[in-house]
């Protein structure tokens, strides 16, 4: 179960919003920042703390694609390679972390250094092709500059 | 034209509220506080601004739903759930002018009556979300959020709201049902959310872009406002270009500016002095238009008699060496994946198309292929619940229209000649 700061963090949450219930999305992204992903157990729990039915949590949580229901990597790298990004080569980036890395999209390294998520457009179009790694954003992408990039994230 | 939404965007500290109040920032807020709710919408109508999140609808008639509203309280949400594929043109104003929005949200909070306001913003975006959660921390101490804002009996309570991938969160019901912290599915329409949205209570949902118009005409006024760009189109338009074009960016110019200008003089042209072939000129979901029909004005009104729409003026271009059956097929795999499953033709429809489009660009294409696409579109047309939709069934409706060819190519010859 979550601890006790967890648990006062998704209260004072729940008071930002005229029905507690808004409070799901963002109680769903503490337990994924707690537990790195969303377990059947992660969910239940965020059920249990905002009183919540377990399928709605569930359904919920399965609707959005930030969400992840399995384990992931110790880095996560979202490629995009929508049509702007495309355009640009970002498939060539796709089959170059496959040759290099061993990466799959929705996979996870066999060492457990990555997982790759293939993005929808992450609003860096301009500066395409892009990806976050983790949290960090990282875009003009070319192979070499992603050898570079990944060279810090062990 | 000076910059209004981008003013001051190339200093690094343009995000604190001191830089900010440096070159006038928050006057308009006291000016506004000056005026009467509805003197302020009647600032916005004599403006002429439209909802610059792909719609075009006039502000000031949504607002003044809104207000005429006697239910309380009301809430007010930007929507800065940025999302359309090639539109990249809100988040210069989230993370390098997030005070200009927030001003925008407090003015329009007055006005229509609402005392707490809430930024949806995309996921994909935590950069912006953790200046734009710093830039609200500052304007609480600085008191122009909160309970007696600048010592008057004015209340606003703005609080950011973190989406969590899904497309369709941009359509303002579904955007609604997310906050409410449920699955993001539209709702059907009426009852319109200006009175019956967020917790079921009269809610202004505004883009941000729009929002961040409001200073600006509360400082010069709706009339000097109105003297920027097309006639029925007012204001400065943020256009979003990227592709195969020298210099992609987001480009603050008039509303109406010329997409060939836009093209070939702001973003410098075609990269490598390649030939143009295509352009998306608002995002993926306005139809694609060939390259000798771009001598159209960028706004609401013009777009439609060129064929296509100025959507989120998120500019796609796309060089000679561009396959137009791969873009068809890559940008049908994501409506494909964004459907929210709700409604038949958009469920089905947008699976039929990618398959169909995967076929044809993997050398698998049938004879008939294109005239099932073609029936697929019209079963789909004017059938969806919300737009998403009809823009994947209009996307590949104007890419048999202008490219043609290519798709009977890759049937006749069984293979993509981009594919190695």
């Amino acid at each position: 179960m979550f601890n006790e700061t967890v648990l006062k963090e998704i209260d004072e949450i729940k008071g930002r919003y005229p029905d507690f219930r808004s409070a799901l999305l963002p109680a769903l992204y503490v337990a994924q920042r707690e537990f790195g992903w969303l377990s059947h157990e992660a969910m239940s729990y965020v059920a249990r703390t905002l009183n919540l039915p377990e399928a709605m949590v569930r359904g919920t949580a399965s609707f959005y694609s930030m969400f992840k229901h399995k384990e992931a990597g110790r880095h996560l790298i979202q490629l995009c390679t929508n049509v702007s990004c495309m355009i640009l080569g970002a498939e060539r980036l796709v089959d170059f972390l496959r040759t290099k890395y061993g990466m799959e999209p929705d996979n996870t390294t066999q060492d457990g250094r990555f997982s790759l998520v293939i993005m929808e457009c992450i609003g860096a179009c301009g500066t395409a092709p892009a990806m976050l790694v983790n949290t960090d954003f990282y875009d003009n992408l070319t192979e070499g500059k992603i050898e570079e990039i990944l060279d810090k994230y062990k | 034209m000076g910059k209004i939404l981008l003013k001051n965007i190339e200093n690094s500290n343009s995000a604190d509220i001191n830089e900010y109040l440096k070159i006038g920032g928050y006057k308009s807020l006291i000016k506004a506080f000056e005026m009467q709710p509805k003197d302020i919408i009647g600032e916005i109508r004599e403006s002429g601004l439209r909802g610059r999140g792909g719609a075009g609808f006039p502000t000031a008639m949504k607002w003044s739903f809104a207000f005429a509203d006697t239910k309380f309280p009301k809430y007010l949400i930007c929507n800065a759930d940025e999302g359309e594929p090639g539109t990249f043109k809100d988040r210069p104003i989230l993370e390098k002018n997030p005070h200009l929005l927030i001003e925008g949200m407090v003015i329009s909070g007055y006005a229509i009556g609402a005392e707490h306001g809430y930024v949806y913003l995309r996921g994909e975006y935590p950069y912006a979300k953790e200046v734009l959660n710093k830039a609200i921390a500052q304007a609480y101490e600085k008191n122009y959020l909160g309970d007696n804002i600048l010592g008057e009996n004015i209340k606003f309570h703005l609080t950011v709201y973190q989406g969590a991938g899904a497309y369709i969160c941009g359509e303002e019901t579904a955007l609604i049902e997310s906050l409410e912290g449920k699955r993001g599915q539209p709702r059907s329409k009426p009852p319109f959310p200006v009175n019956v949205g967020a917790w079921a209570m009269p809610t202004i949902i505004n883009n941000v872009e729009t929002l961040s118009n409001i200073p600006y005409i509360i400082s010069v006024g709706g009339a000097g406002y109105s003297k920027i760009g097309a006639r029925e189109c007012t204001g400065p338009k943020l256009y979003s270009v990227s592709g195969c074009v020298e210099k992609p960016g987001v480009y603050e110019l008039p509303m109406g500016t010329i997409l060939r200008d836009i093209i070939f003089n702001y973003a410098g042209g075609i990269k490598s002095g390649k030939k143009l072939k295509a352009v998306f000129p608002g995002g993926i979901s306005t139809p694609v238009l060939p390259a000798d029909n771009i001598d159209c004005p960028m706004d609401f009104i013009s777009m439609p008699r060129f064929g296509s729409m100025l959507g989120s003026g998120a500019v796609i271009v796309m060089d000679e060496s561009v396959c137009m059956v791969k873009v068809a097929y890559r940008a049908l795999k994501f409506f494909e994946h964004e459907s929210c499953g709700k409604c038949t033709p958009c469920r089905e429809g947008t699976d039929w198309l990618r398959k169909i489009l995967e076929r044809i660009e993997c050398g698998k294409g049938r004879e008939g292929d294109i005239e099932l696409l073609s029936e697929v579109v019209d079963i789909m047309y004017g059938r969806c619940f919300c737009p998403l939709g009809d823009s994947a069934a209009g996307l590949v409706m104007s890419m048999i229209k202008h490219f043609r060819n290519e798709f009977e190519e890759h049937i006749r010859d069984k293979k993509c000649k981009n594919q190695k």
